[in-house]
């Protein structure tokens, strides 16, 4: 435990010391919000309380997904090298960012929520604190699948690979739009990406129905991501270890 | 100290070390010595932990290698050859975490830290980035990185390469003083001989992936009718001195 809040408090300080790369990660989805929210506010496809919980997804891509950046360099330097010869165990050694990943997220996401209060989003609060618990829960995931793909293809792949993969992610998970208004081929592929049922969860939540299935969906599908990511995480931690 | 039986090493076809048996007892230098490519970082992965061998068996500082690798971290300090600091983050804050990883308090690791650096003649750079640092005070500082524990037995991956003669010379200094004031043990790589021959108590020479000469530098001198480990070094390995050295 002590190890977890020195890695996790240590990562904050460092996160929160560097406030460029801290607005940056979340900068695509604040400009959705302010340059393609009025828009889609007009379009009739939905207010303000459909597009947020998108954003919220495409900031969860953006900001944990890219969080396997930050250990390419600690592995370059052999920061990375030297936290692993202390006995602190693997998922510790994870976690500690991850935790971090999430505080940022949630810092990141609430300055998107409030933006959209400004600019006309009405929500329950209720609603809008388990979005954010629930966005929370994803970027366990988003964080720890990042850490493992950043440990496991080429150093200077990770970035070029990740940006990419993040537009049709995004795409799909129907942040932008809702997926209702898709053909049936692309609902299909929709529904394969977990992201998907996020954003529906999401909605659900900031609609006020807290006792629909797609809030059920989305809760069970964001827990099965996260357990995955970690485990997955955990696995590339340990590998090369005696 | 350490006390390993038939470690080996296989990278998919590659086999980076073939069967190594090796002793060192509490309080030696040991110098680990090979040419580039011989097999010396990945045993010395192999020894603290951070690469699974093949086979064999292994005792480091009293704990099992394969059973109980947690025990091992614990006593033991790890200096890569590569260094352990980020360029961009103060010195200090990265000490501490690392201190507090092996258990310390807050305060107790900010005592620590204090007192290493100035017992390495770092006094105050806690603040500072490596970047405005000379080779000599950076090797100090990862030094410092691995002694935070106390551990009884410290790994160093060529310490001194890229150093110039009076760097190396203070950091063998500090070195020896460790193992004279703490009794640390010390088991190192390097591919400056002539410091091996003035500083280990043994050396231990590697060439694709087997031990091939091992004894006090003045044995391994003696043996081989050789004037200086230079010698005994080419003798043993039938290369170009040039070829090991180089990089």
């Amino acid at each position: 435990m002590t190890a977890l809040a020195a890695l996790t408090g240590h990562y904050l300080r460092v996160s929160f010391g560097n406030k460029f790369s801290l607005v940056f990660s979340a900068l695509q989805p604040f400009l959705y919000l302010v340059l393609f929210g009025p828009l889609f506010q007009r379009s009739g496809v939905g207010s303000w309380a459909v597009l947020v919980p998108g954003l919220l997804v495409q900031l969860g891509l953006t900001s944990a997904g890219m969080a396997g950046f930050t250990i390419v360099f600690d592995q370059r330097f052999g920061v990375l090298e030297r936290l692993r010869v202390t006995p602190v165990s693997r998922v510790t050694l994870l976690l500690g960012r991850v935790l971090r990943d999430s505080v940022v997220l949630l810092v990141q996401a609430a300055t998107i929520i409030v933006a959209g209060y400004a600019l006309g989003l009405r929500a329950p609060i209720a609603g809008v604190l388990g979005a954010l618990l629930l966005i929370t829960v994803l970027s366990v995931g988003l964080a720890s699948l990042s850490y493992t793909a950043a440990l496991t293809i080429r150093q200077e792949l990770f970035a070029p690979v990740m940006s990419t993969l993040v537009v049709p992610l995004m795409l799909l998970s129907g942040a932008l739009l809702p997926m209702s208004l898709a053909p049936a081929w692309l609902d299909v592929v929709s529904r394969l990406t977990p992201f998907r049922y996020a954003v529906e969860g999401l909605r659900a939540l900031f609609a006020g129905s807290y006792t629909s299935p797609a809030l059920v969906w989305g809760v069970v599908v964001s827990l099965a991501f996260a357990v995955l990511g970690v485990t997955l995480g955990t696995k590339r931690f340990q590998r090369e270890n005696a | 100290m350490i006390h390993a039986r038939g470690l080996t090493k296989t990278f998919g076809p590659v086999e980076a070390v073939r069967g190594i048996d090796l002793d060192v007892s509490p309080g030696e230098i040991v110098g680990f010595l090979g040419p580039n490519g011989a097999g010396k970082t990945t045993t010395l992965r192999m020894l603290t932990t951070l690469l699974r061998p093949t086979s064999g068996a292994a005792t480091v500082a009293g704990a099992d290698l394969f059973a109980d690798p947690a025990a091992v971290r614990r006593r033991i300090g790890y200096v890569a050859q590569g260094g352990a600091f980020a360029p961009f983050s103060a010195v200090g804050e990265e000490l501490v975490l690392q201190a507090r990883l092996y258990g310390l308090s807050g305060e107790q690791a900010r005592e620590r830290v204090t007192t290493l650096l100035a017992e390495l003649d770092l006094p105050g750079v806690e603040e500072r980035t490596t970047v405005t640092m000379s080779g000599g005070q950076k090797r100090r500082l990862d030094i410092a990185m691995g002694l935070l524990h106390r551990p009884e037995l410290l790994f160093l991956d060529e310490p001194t390469t890229g150093l110039d003669p009076q760097s190396r010379a203070n950091l063998w200094d500090h070195v020896r003083r460790l193992r004279e004031r703490d009794g640390l043990t010390v088991f190192l790589t390097t591919h400056y001989l002539e410091e091996a021959d003035a500083l280990c108590d043994r050396v231990l020479i590697i060439d694709h992936g087997r031990i091939v000469a091992a004894g006090t530098p003045d044995e391994l001198k003696s043996e081989h009718g050789a004037r200086t480990l230079d010698d005994v070094f080419l003798a043993v390995t039938g290369r170009e001195l040039r070829e090991g050295a180089a990089a």
